[in-house]
C-alpha cells in the first residue's frame, strides 16, 4: 500500500465500450476513488466481475482481477480474499448477474460476511443482450421479452440482504459522484461484507429509470436525515417502503465479525513449504 | 488362492455395521495381516441393505473375491444378499433370539451359530454392544486372539471414557466365550499374527492426506456422496497447516471458491461427483483460459443423472477428457490404488502449476470407500516435491513486463506456460478472463491472437507429454500375446485375476494406466498383442474407445455396470470368456 496512489491509477489504458452516457462510467470511478481514498494499490486490489455489461469493469480497471462466469462473481471473491486476506478485495455485478442467475451465491456470500465489497450496477435491464427485463425491472416494464411486463414483483436486493444477515447494505447512484464514492468507501471500511446496490442507468434501454427519474425520487439517509443505520428496525422500514428509491447507508451492523476473523484466516495461503510439512508423517500414523 | 479370510458383517443401515467393521478391520491391520475392505451400502440413513466386508491375509490383498467365509448375519435380508459368496462351510453369527432372525435357515452345508448377541451384550451394560459381541464371537471362529481387538476398541470408544472401553473389552470376551462354550465345531481358519506394522486408509483420506502433503492449503467443496469423506478429511487438519475449508453452498459456488483460491496463489483443490462435475465444468472452462491451476477430484459414482449414488461405476471420463464446451486443454490422472490417491494427488498439484491448468483427478466410489493395508513408506512424506511453476516476484517480473509496464500474464512462450504473478507482486496486476484475450489478458477478437493463444494453451499438453513421465504400471508375463488394459481402480482386481489365470494355464500382460490425458502412447503394444482386453466399469467401453482411436484398430472389452467394483475371480473368468471371443459388431 502506498499513500500516494491516485484514483487513475485504478484506471487501465483500454477505453471503456459502454455506450455514452451509460451508468456505469460514474459507478466505476466512485469504485477507484473508494479504492485510493482507502490507500489501496492497484497491486494489493483484486477485482472480480461476472458477465454482463458490469462485468467489463475489469477490463477498464486496472488492478489484480478476475472475470468470471455469469453470477458466480461472489465465490470467486470469496476464495480469493480467504486465500490472501491482505488484499483488498471488490466484487463488481448487475442486477442479472447478482440476483437473477447469482442469487444463491448472493445470499450465501451476505450471510458468510467475507470482508470484501460488493458493487452491484443496477440498471434494471438486460443491457448487453439488448434489452430485456431484469430482476429489478418494474412489474409492468415493457420489454421485447416481456411485451406486457413481467407481471411479477421486482427483486429487493436490500430486503434479500437484510434477511440474510447482512451487515452492511447501502445504496448509491451512480451519477451524484461524490456521495457514491464516499458510499462505497463506507463499504470498503466497514469490517465484513459492504453491499451496495448502485442506480446506474441504462441509457439505451431503460426510458423509465432514468438519471432524471432518479434525481427526482431519491432521498439521501446522509446528514440531512435522522436515520439511524445501526437500527435494524428502521432500516427494514426504509428497505420495504416501496413509495421511495433510498439513497445511503440503510444499514450497518456495529458487532460485525468478518468470516476471516472467525475462522482464524490470516495467513497468505501462497506461502507454502517446499516439501511436505516436517511433521506430515503424522498425518500418516494416524490410519496406525 | 492365499489363505486368506472373508468376513462380512451385514444388517440395516443404523445398525452401526460401519463402525463395527471398521474396528475390526482396524485389529487385523494392527494383527499385522494386510486388509481390503469393500462396502454395500443404499442411499438412506437408516433402513435399508448394508454391509462391511473385509478380506484379510498375510500376504497382501488388493480386491474382494466372490466367497465369505465368515458372515454375521443382523438381518434375514444379510443371509439373501450373500447367498452366492457363502460356500459349503462358511460360518453365519446370527441372534436367534431376535424375532426377526427367528425362524432364519442356515443354507444346507453351512454353519449356523446362533449366538444370544443382544442378551450379552445387556449382561455386560447394553444392548448398543451387540455387534462387539458378534465380533468377539468372530474372534473365536478365526482363532484371532482377542487382545488385538483391544486398541481398535480403545481407539473408537477412548472418547467416550474409559468404564465404555472396559464393557467392550468385556462383551468381545463373552461373545468369544460363548462360542467356546457351546460349539464343539473344529473351524477351518487360524488367523496368524505378524509383527508389520501398516496403516489402513481408504481413497478419500489418501487424497486429503496427498494434498495436505503437496501444500493444498484452500479446499471448497459441497458435500456429495461418495467424495464427502474428502472434505471431513480435511477439515480440523487443513488447518494445522494454515489452510482452510470452506462448505459452500453448492457445486457452482465450490469451483469458483477454489478458483479464487488459487488465483490468489494457494494450491487449491475442490472435490466433488458426476453430478457435481456436471455443475462445475462451466468454470472449468473459465479456469482453463484463464490458466489457473486447480485441482478438481471426481469420485465417480454410478449414472447418469442421480443414478445409483452409492454404487460403483467409472462412467465420468468421457466427461473429464472432452467435457464442457469448446476445446479444453487440461490433464486427467486416474490413480489406480489407494495409495496412489496419494500420490497422484501430489503430482496432480505440480502439473496443475508447473502448466497452469485445471487437472482431474479420476477416482471412483469403489477406491474411495475401500479402507486398504500398506506399510507406513508407501507414504513417503520426504520424497514430495512441491513445484510452482514459473511464478514471478518483484524481482524477476520486470522481464515479463511490456516496454510501457505492463505484465504479460499470457505471454506467448515458446513451451506454451507462461508466467504467474500473485496478487500482491508489485507490477504484477493483471486481468484473468475466459474471454479470448492477449498476452495482456486483455480481451480480443483479433483472428492472430486468437490462433496463438489457442495454440500457446495447447503447447502446455505437448511440453507436458515431453517433459513428464507419463508411464504405466505393468504386471503378469510381459511377454503374452494376451493383453490387458485397465484404467484406475480396476488394478487390484486384474493384478489378482492374473493369479487365478495363472492357475488355468493362461498367461496375460496386464497394463494399469495412471493417465488418461495425455496419455502414454500405447498404439504399438497394441498392435503387437494378440488380443487385447480392455476392463473397465462402464457400459460402452469409455477406454476401449479412446485406445481404438489412438491405435486404429479393435479391441475387446470386459464391461461390469451392475454398481459392483470387479472381483478378481469373476474377472479371471471374463477374460478367460473373453479371449475366446472374436470381437463383433
Amino acid at each position: 500500500m502506498s499513500s500516494d496512489v491516485r484514483f487513475t491509477d485504478f484506471k487501465s489504458d483500454k477505453q471503456p465500450t459502454w455506450c455514452p452516457g451509460c451508468g456505469d462510467f460514474g459507478t466505476m470511478n466512485g469504485m477507484m476513488k473508494a479504492l485510493a481514498n482507502t490507500g489501496n494499490d492497484p497491486d494489493n486490489t483484486f477485482v472480480v466481475a461476472g458477465i454482463g455489461c458490469s462485468g467489463k469493469i475489469g477490463t477498464y480497471m486496472h488492478s489484480y482481477a478476475m472475470h468470471g462466469v455469469h453470477g458466480r462473481a461472489l465465490p470467486v471473491g470469496a476464495g480469493v480474499k480467504m486465500a490472501n486476506p491482505d488484499l483488498e478485495v471488490m466484487v463488481a455485478g448487475g442486477d442479472g448477474d447478482g440476483y437473477s442467475i447469482g442469487a444463491g451465491h448472493f445470499v450465501h456470500a451476505v450471510r458468510r460476511n467475507v470482508d470484501m465489497t460488493y458493487v452491484v450496477m443496477d440498471n434494471r435491464i438486460y443491457g448487453l443482450t439488448k434489452g430485456q427485463a431484469s430482476p429489478t425491472s418494474r412489474e409492468d416494464f415493457e420489454t421485447s421479452t416481456t411485451p406486457e411486463g413481467p407481471k411479477q414483483p421486482p427483486v429487493n436486493p436490500m430486503a434479500l440482504a437484510l434477511a440474510a444477515g447482512a451487515t452492511f447494505i447501502a445504496q448509491s447512484f451512480s451519477s451524484d459522484a461524490m456521495r457514491h464514492a464516499e458510499i462505497v468507501q463506507e463499504a470498503i471500511e466497514h469490517d465484513g461484507f459492504g453491499f451496495v446496490n448502485v442506480f446506474s442507468p441504462c441509457v439505451t434501454f431503460n426510458d423509465v429509470d432514468t438519471y432524471d427519474y432518479f434525481r427526482d425520487n431519491l432521498v439521501d439517509l446522509g446528514d440531512e436525515d435522522d436515520h439511524d443505520r445501526h437500527d435494524y428496525d428502521a432500516a427494514k422500514d426504509r428497505i420495504l417502503d416501496a413509495s421511495k428509491e433510498y439513497q445511503g447507508v440503510i444499514y450497518q451492523n456495529e458487532n460485525s465479525v468478518p468470516y476471516e476473523e472467525q475462522h482464524g484466516l490470516t495467513e497468505n495461503m501462497a506461502d507454502i513449504p517446499d516439501g511436505a510439512p516436517d511433521d506430515a508423517m503424522d498425518l500418516v500414523r494416524e490410519f496406525y | 488362492m492365499p489363505a486368506d479370510f472373508n468376513w462380512a458383517i451385514g444388517g440395516e443401515a443404523g445398525d452401526g455395521i460401519d463402525s463395527t467393521g471398521k474396528i475390526f478391520a482396524q485389529a487385523l491391520s494392527r494383527a499385522g495381516r494386510h486388509v481390503f475392505t469393500s462396502k454395500d451400502f443404499a442411499s438412506r440413513i437408516r433402513g435399508g441393505y448394508t454391509a462391511y466386508k473385509v478380506r484379510t491375509s498375510v500376504d497382501q490383498v488388493q480386491s474382494v473375491v466372490d466367497r465369505l467365509d465368515v458372515l454375521i448375519a443382523l438381518t434375514p435380508r444379510t443371509i439373501e444378499e450373500n447367498l452366492d459368496e457363502l460356500h459349503e462351510g462358511s460360518v453365519i453369527v446370527y441372534d436367534g433370539e431376535r424375532t426377526t432372525m427367528q425362524g432364519v435357515e442356515i443354507p444346507e452345508g453351512m454353519v449356523g451359530l446362533d449366538v444370544p448377541l443382544q442378551s450379552i451384550a445387556e449382561e455386560k451394560g447394553g444392548a448398543i454392544m451387540r455387534n462387539v459381541v458378534a465380533l468377539g464371537a468372530a474372534c473365536a471362529v478365526a482363532d484371532f486372539p482377542i487382545e488385538h481387538l483391544d486398541s481398535s476398541l480403545e481407539k473408537r470408544f477412548g472418547g467416550k471414557g474409559q468404564a465404555i472401553v472396559d464393557n467392550n473389552r468385556e462383551a468381545a470376551r463373552a461373545g468369544r466365550d460363548y462360542v467356546h462354550e457351546n460349539f464343539d465345531h473344529e473351524f477351518d481358519y487360524d488367523l496368524e499374527t505378524t509383527d508389520n506394522d501398516y496403516v489402513l486408509l481408504n481413497g478419500d483420506e489418501a487424497i486429503g492426506m496427498g494434498a495436505i502433503a503437496a501444500g493444498c492449503r484452500f479446499y471448497a467443496g459441497y458435500p456429495i456422496t461418495p467424495a464427502t469423506d474428502v472434505m471431513e478429511y480435511l477439515t480440523g487438519r487443513i488447518e494445522q497447516y494454515g489452510g482452510h475449508v470452506v462448505q459452500a453452498e453448492d457445486e457452482l459456488a465450490a469451483i469458483n471458491l477454489a478458483l479464487g483460491g488459487a488465483r490468489a496463489g494457494a494450491r487449491a483443490m475442490t472435490a466433488t461427483s458426476g453430478p457435481g462435475i456436471d455443475l462445475m465444468t462451466e468454470t472449468f472452462g473459465l479456469i482453463a483460459t484463464s490458466e489457473t491451476p486447480l485441482v478438481i477430484v471426481d469420485v465417480m459414482r454410478s449414472g447418469p443423472s442421480t443414478g445409483m449414488p452409492t454404487k460403483q461405476e467409472q462412467g465420468d471420463l468421457n466427461q473429464m477428457v472432452y467435457g464442457g464446451h469448446g476445446e479444453i486443454p487440461r490433464f486427467t490422472l486416474a490413480p489406480t490404488t489407494v495409495a496412489e490417491c496419494f500420490h497422484k494427488t501430489v503430482e496432480a498439484f505440480n502439473l496443475a502449476e508447473k502448466y497452469q491448468t485445471p487437472v482431474y483427478l479420476a477416482a471412483d466410489l469403489a477406491m474411495a470407500v475401500t479402507e486398504q493395508t500398506f506399510a507406513p513408506e508407501e507414504f513417503d512424506m520426504d520424497a514430495v516435491e512441491i513445484d510452482r511453476g514459473k511464478v514471478v516476484d518483484d524481482d524477476t517480473i520486470g522481464e515479463w513486463q511490456n516496454e510501457k509496464g505492463q505484465f504479460r500474464p499470457h505471454a506467448l512462450t515458446e513451451d506454451g506456460v507462461s508466467p504467474r504473478s500473485f496478487p500482491g507482486t508489485t507490477g504484477g496486476a493483471h486481468m484473468s478472463t475466459g474471454l479470448e484475450h492477449d498476452e495482456l489478458g486483455r480481451r480480443t477478437e483479433d483472428t492472430d491472437m486468437r490462433v496463438e493463444q489457442v495454440d500457446k494453451r495447447n503447447r502446455k499438453v505437448e511440453t507436458a507429454q515431453e517433459r513428464e513421465p507419463w508411464e504405466y504400471r505393468e504386471f503378469g508375463d510381459t511377454d503374452s500375446g494376451n493383453l490387458v488394459i485397465s484404467w484406475g481402480s480396476n488394478e487390484g482386481a486384474m493384478v489378482e485375476a492374473i493369479e487365478f489365470l495363472e492357475e488355468d494355464g493362461v498367461d496375460v500382460r496386464f497394463i494399469s494406466v495412471p493417465y488418461i490425458f495425455p496419455r502414454p502412447d500405447l498404439s504399438e503394444v497394441i498392435k503387437d498383442a494378440d488380443d487385447v482386453i480392455v476392463v473397465e466399469c462402464n457400459n460402452t467401453g469409455q477406454f476401449a474407445d479412446i485406445l481404438e482411436h489412438d491405435a486404429l484398430t479393435r479391441v475387446k472389452r470386459v464391461n461390469k455396470y451392475n454398481g459392483v467394483r470387479f472381483k478378481a475371480d469373476e474377472l479371471a473368468e471374463d477374460i478367460k470368456e473373453t479371449l475366446s471371443q472374436e470381437i463383433t459388431a
